[in-house]
């Protein structure tokens, strides 16, 4: 607890205004009762809705903590501690999304280590892989999607993971990730060079202002369609290729990862007659949905969460007919000059306790299956953190090629500069 | 480059003079300190455009990047681009006309009129350059965003009043951050000008108008000219204010460097388009200057 922290306790303990919850945490006895939350077993059933492909994670995982101790011996229920012996330097930087990390996290990371951390949040994976080539970033951890591994080990940008620094990643650790989810990290493809594990997974939905948008909605043909008719110039898109380019495909009733040149010129189409109703083309877009400036947006799951716990009345919408499914991962940057605090950092993230943590804050949803345990039934519980599984049957994930391919690309410098 | 060149000049000149007062010391004390100067120039501004006219006739690489070539492509294709072109021309151009209409009366009333205000006045126009211009732009967000003016409208019954991300709203942006850059230079000029001359004028038996017209203006019109350039030069290049009031619909060629740098990776194509505004800037500055020249206006050396 930091002195702020204290004053505003103090404070309200003097107003006589104190939850539960924050008497729990004050005198410790939040901690104790997750604990106990966890070991009981039957409080485990709620992981069931978590992972989207059900085969690695079942809710067998969450019985107890101790029989999956990783083979290093490390109960993963335990608490995090620097390795021993290791000169971490004072120093790291984070290349990261927006609103993706609870601070608080970050700080106990500094606390515990005297690692002074730097988020650096880019818009886009395009923009992060722009800075990569030209090199000299001076980043140490990226937070990549699944799609940029096939460049990104191709092009040795980010580092095969060297598992010996990461004493809460074992193969048994591993084991309780969501293998479709975690797949990506490897490459080659298939192999079991390891480059990153997930800090989350998510969708790409819409999140609409209900208070507003009272037409149903549920189809990205919906979304294209209203927004240039009865939401026109309430509507915003992300100012990525990815994600604007993908739905707009879905809207044509292609992949979300088409490359074909005939339906790419249909996405086209489309978004130029979708722009001048548009409120923005922008990946900052909670700013706009809280001031009431843009009632529709194209939303990634943790910003739904977010908007969604300060807005009720924003509900968010998984396209029917399709559109992405994504999942993140850290990743060490090639030729980091903070090794060891780069690997601390990801070894920190890989504990349960942690990582489940965090997610509280972000709201996306997470792949190893003892950090789902974890959380709160308000966060297994939220639709929008784990939407039924017959939300996602339609939702692909991005290949590899769109990261390169110069048809998008270009595309999307064209319609932006229309 | 003419910066480059002129540097030069004046190293030979001085060259000169020192020569014929035999001083070498003083030679080598020119050179070492135009050195700095000179370094600066050639690295970062000579060095930057040989590599970016190099860049612009390559190749985009596979994953993005430049790949080295020898091809005509990137100009072939900059015709595609031609509305963010157009826009940045049309909006620079407005967004002068806008500063001069609004600067010249404030600039001619801290001149002439403000009297023992003028000063607190003066320092009015400049307190709010000691802020950053972003936080200025992103108070623009706050103000006419939702909650801001459409709010207040709405309470005396003017509703679904957009401001933010629309033209006009990114057009207020650029007066309000490049204002004072015509305001002072048309001010030394205005306070410098000789009220006797008004007054003849006047008992010459010319009105208002004419005095204004014929005596004001032209007097006037060194700080006009380099007020003029000092707005229009950045305007062409104005990245921030579009993004941040324009939400990314508003377009100017600057947004669309960034985006051909950081999101497509063609750098190639960037740096041609980036070759191609220079030159209209160039163009447009010399046509703007010869304009000038003809009409015998010679510029406010002090400011420019």
């Amino acid at each position: 607890m930091d002195r702020e922290e204290f004053r505003r306790h103090y404070v309200d303990w003097q107003r006589g205004r104190i939850s539960r919850r924050q008497f729990m945490q004050v005198t410790g006895l939040g901690l104790a009762a997750a604990v106990i939350a966890a070991c009981a077993p039957s409080t485990g059933a709620s992981s069931s809705a978590a992972a989207p492909s059900a085969s690695a994670a079942g809710p067998s995982a969450a019985g107890s903590a101790t029989p999956l101790a990783s083979a290093a011996g490390i109960d993963p229920m335990s608490d995090w501690t620097p390795p021993k012996g290791v000169e971490l330097g004072t120093e790291l930087v984070i290349t990261t999304w927006p609103n993706y990390h609870d601070p608080k996290t970050i700080q106990q990371f500094t606390d515990l280590t005297g690692v002074k951390v730097e988020l650096n949040p880019l818009g886009s994976n395009e923009e992060m892989l722009a800075k990569l080539l030209i090199g000299n970033t001076g980043w140490d951890v990226l937070v990549p999607t699944n799609y940029t591994f096939e460049t990104y080990g191709s092009k040795k940008l980010v580092e095969q993971l060297d598992v010996a620094k990461l004493p809460r990643l074992t193969a048994a650790d591993l084991a309780r990730y969501d293998q479709h989810l975690l797949a990506p990290a490897y490459y080659p493809k298939g192999s079991t060079a390891l480059f990153g594990f997930n800090k989350d997974w998510g969708t790409t939905g819409y999140t609409v202002n209900t208070k507003h948008v009272t037409k149903p909605m549920a189809t990205w043909k919906d979304f294209f369609d209203l927004a240039q008719t009865d939401y026109s110039g309430k509507v915003t898109i992300h100012d990525y290729q990815l994600t604007s380019i993908g739905n707009a495909l879905v809207y044509n009733g292609y992949s979300f990862n088409s490359v074909d040149e005939a339906e790419l010129a249909k996405a086209e189409e489309v978004l130029l007659a979708v722009k001048k109703h548009l409120f923005a083309i922008t990946s900052d877009y909670q700013p706009a949905m809280k001031a009431g400036d843009a009632w529709i947006a194209m939303t990634w799951t943790n910003d739904a969460v977010q908007l969604h716990r300060a807005f009720p009345e924003i509900e968010y919408i998984i396209g029917s007919d399709g559109g992405e499914i994504w999942s993140d991962f850290f990743a060490v940057v090639t030729g980091t000059g903070h090794r060891d605090a780069a690997y601390a950092f990801l070894d920190f993230m890989a504990t349960p306790k942690v990582g489940a943590k965090d997610a509280e804050f972000h709201g996306a949803p997470l792949v190893d299956s003892l950090m789902v345990d974890l959380l709160p039934t308000s966060v297994t519980s939220n639709k929008i953190t784990y939407p039924d599984k017959a939300a996602l049957t339609k939702l692909e994930f991005g290949t590899a090629e769109l990261l390169t391919n110069k048809a998008r690309a270009d595309l999307w410098a064209r319609f932006k500069a229309a | 480059m003419t910066a480059g060149g002129s540097a030069g000049d004046r190293v030979d000149t001085t060259g000169r003079a020192d020569a014929a007062t035999g001083g070498w010391r003083s030679r080598v004390a020119t050179i070492l300190l135009l050195g700095p100067t000179s370094a600066w120039y050639v690295l970062l501004l000579l060095a930057p455009l040989v590599i970016l006219v190099a860049f612009s006739f390559g190749a985009r690489a596979p994953e993005g990047g430049y790949a080295p070539a020898f091809q005509l492509d990137n100009y072939l294709e900059l015709p595609t681009r031609i509305t963010a072109f157009t826009n940045t021309l049309w909006m620079a151009v407005a967004g002068t006309v806008l500063c001069l209409i609004v600067g010249y009366p404030l600039a001619y009333y801290l001149a002439t009129r403000a009297g023992s205000k003028r000063t607190i006045l003066v320092v009015l126009v400049v307190v709010p350059f000691w802020t950053s211009f972003l936080i200025r732009t992103y108070a623009w967000l706050t103000i006419l965003g939702n909650n801001g003016i459409p709010a207040l409208l709405d309470r005396v019954g003017v509703r679904d009043v957009v401001l933010l991300n629309t033209t006009p709203a990114v057009m207020l942006g650029i007066v309000y951050n490049y204002l004072p850059l015509m305001v002072f230079p048309l001010y030394v000029s205005l306070e410098r000008l000789d009220k006797r001359l008004l007054e003849a004028s006047k008992d010459l038996g010319a009105g208002r108008l004419a005095t204004f017209r014929q005596v004001t203006l032209p007097l006037s019109a060194p700080g006009l000219l380099s007020g003029i350039l000092l707005v229009f030069i950045p305007i062409m290049g104005e990245y921030i204010i579009p993004a941040l009031l324009g939400g990314g619909k508003v377009f100017f060629i600057g947004n669309a460097l960034v985006d051909l740098f950081l999101q497509s990776r063609d750098w190639p194509l960037g740096s041609a388009a980036s070759i191609v505004l220079i030159i209209v800037t160039l163009v447009a500055v010399s046509l703007y200057l010869w304009l000038g020249s003809r009409g015998q206006v010679r510029r406010e050396i002090s400011i420019l």
